[in-house]
C-alpha cells in the first residue's frame, strides 16, 4: 500500500541564477541589433502632423531628412522664432538644398542612387511658402522622391 | 622535479550578470524604436523649357479642384467644404457612379486582369496658398489618398479577393491602371486675399 506521508523537512531549493547572464545577454544582443545611434540633434521642434494613410519608411539608409522648424528656444536668441531649415546639424538656406542633395546622392552606391528618398519632417504650424520653397529647390536638384513624414492615426475627425 | 598539479583558479562569474545588465539598460535607453512613417509623394520634374508645353488639355468636367486659401479653409470647385466630407466627395468624384455629364469622363483601355474596361480620367488638382499651415496641407493630402486607396482597395478585394497592400507587383500595377487619378499640384498662388 502506498505511503502518502511525507518523509524529511520541507526545504525550498533556491532557484539557480546560473543562466540569468545567458537570458540578459540575449535581450542585449538583440538590443545592440535594432539600435539605430541617433545620427543629428534636431535643432528644431517638429510636431508632426497627423495622417491615417501614412506608408512606413522601409529603406533608411536610402533616405536624407530635411527638418522645418521654429529653432529650439536656446538657439532663438540667435535665429529668430520663424521656421528654418536644418540640413545635417545646422540650419541652412533653400539655396543650400541643392549641394546637400548633391553630397547626399554622393554617399549612396551607384545602384542606389535613383531610389534617394528625401524625407521631409515639417512642423505642422510651419507655413507652405517655406515648404513649396523646399519643394521646388528639391526639384531644381532632380530628387523627385519625398516623404512627408507624419504620425500614423487610425481616424481624424476634423474641427470647422 | 616533478611540480605537482596546477590548479587553475575559477574566475567568479557572479558580477558577469551585472554587467551585461549594465550594457543592456545602456543599449535600452540608446535605442529609438520610432519607425518614420509618412506620405509618399512623387515631385514633378522640372518642365523642360525648351520645350513647348501643351496646356489645358484636360477637359474641365474631370478636374476636380480643391483649394486651401490662407486662412485654411478648404474650397472644393469653389465651394467651402467641411474637410470632414472632403474624402466623401473625392470617392463620388472618382467613381462618377450615375455617369454624369459633369463628373469625369471614362474611357475604355486594356489592362491586364481585367480586360477592355471604362476607366476614369478623373485629375484631382490642388492648391494651396503660401500662408496655408502645412498640417491643413497634410490633412487635405491624406483625404484625396484616403479616397484613392479605398477605392483601389475595394477594387481589388472584388477582382483579386484579397487586400491591396497584399498583392504583387503586376496585379498592383493593373489597378494603379485602373484608379491612376493624379494628384497635381500647382503652383501656388494667393488665394482669398
Amino acid at each position: 500500500m502506498a505511503r502518502f506521508v511525507k518523509t524529511g523537512g520541507k526545504t525550498v531549493k533556491a532557484i539557480s541564477t546560473a543562466s540569468l547572464p545567458d537570458i540578459v545577454f540575449i535581450v542585449l544582443f538583440f538590443f545592440m541589433a535594432i539600435t539605430t545611434m541617433r545620427e543629428t540633434d534636431v535643432m528644431v521642434t517638429v510636431r508632426l502632423p497627423e495622417t491615417t494613410e501614412g506608408k512606413v519608411l522601409e529603406k533608411k539608409s536610402l533616405a536624407s531628412f530635411i527638418f522645418i522648424g521654429e529653432p529650439l528656444e536656446n538657439f532663438q536668441a540667435l535665429y529668430g522664432a520663424e521656421p528654418k531649415i536644418q540640413l545635417n546639424d545646422t540650419y541652412k538656406e533653400i539655396a543650400d538644398i541643392q549641394d546637400f542633395i548633391a553630397q547626399e546622392r554622393e554617399q549612396l552606391n551607384e545602384a542606389d542612387k535613383t531610389k534617394m528618398l528625401v524625407v521631409l519632417k515639417i512642423d505642422k504650424d510651419a507655413r507652405m511658402g517655406i515648404v513649396t520653397d523646399v519643394k521646388q529647390a528639391l526639384r531644381r536638384a532632380s530628387a523627385l522622391k519625398i516623404m512627408y513624414a507624419s504620425t500614423n492615426v487610425d481616424r481624424i475627425v476634423y474641427g470647422q | 622535479m616533478a611540480r605537482k598539479r596546477r590548479s587553475v583558479p575559477e574566475i567568479n562569474a557572479g558580477s558577469m550578470a551585472d554587467i551585461a545588465f549594465l550594457l543592456l539598460i545602456f543599449f535600452l535607453a540608446v535605442t529609438t524604436l520610432d519607425t518614420d512613417t509618412g506620405l509618399m509623394r512623387q515631385l514633378p520634374a522640372i518642365p523642360d523649357p525648351n520645350i513647348p508645353q501643351d496646356v489645358n488639355k484636360i477637359n474641365d468636367r474631370n478636374i476636380l479642384e480643391v483649394k486651401v486659401n490662407k486662412d485654411n479653409m478648404l474650397l472644393v470647385e469653389g465651394q467651402l467644404t467641411d474637410f470632414n466630407r472632403l474624402r466623401e466627395i473625392a470617392h463620388n468624384f472618382i467613381l462618377n457612379p450615375n455617369d454624369s455629364p459633369n463628373m469625369p469622363e471614362k474611357h475604355v483601355v486594356n489592362i491586364p486582369f481585367f480586360g477592355n474596361v471604362a476607366v476614369t480620367k478623373a485629375v484631382i488638382s490642388l492648391q494651396n496658398d503660401i500662408g496655408t499651415k502645412y498640417g491643413v496641407y497634410i490633412a487635405v493630402q491624406n483625404e484625396l489618398i484616403a479616397a484613392r486607396a479605398k477605392l483601389r482597395d475595394d477594387l481589388s478585394r472584388q477582382q483579386f479577393g484579397m487586400p491591396y497592400d497584399k498583392l504583387d507587383d503586376d496585379r498592383r500595377g493593373a489597378i494603379d491602371d485602373f484608379f491612376e487619378v493624379p494628384i497635381s499640384e500647382a503652383e501656388p498662388k494667393r488665394i482669398g486675399e
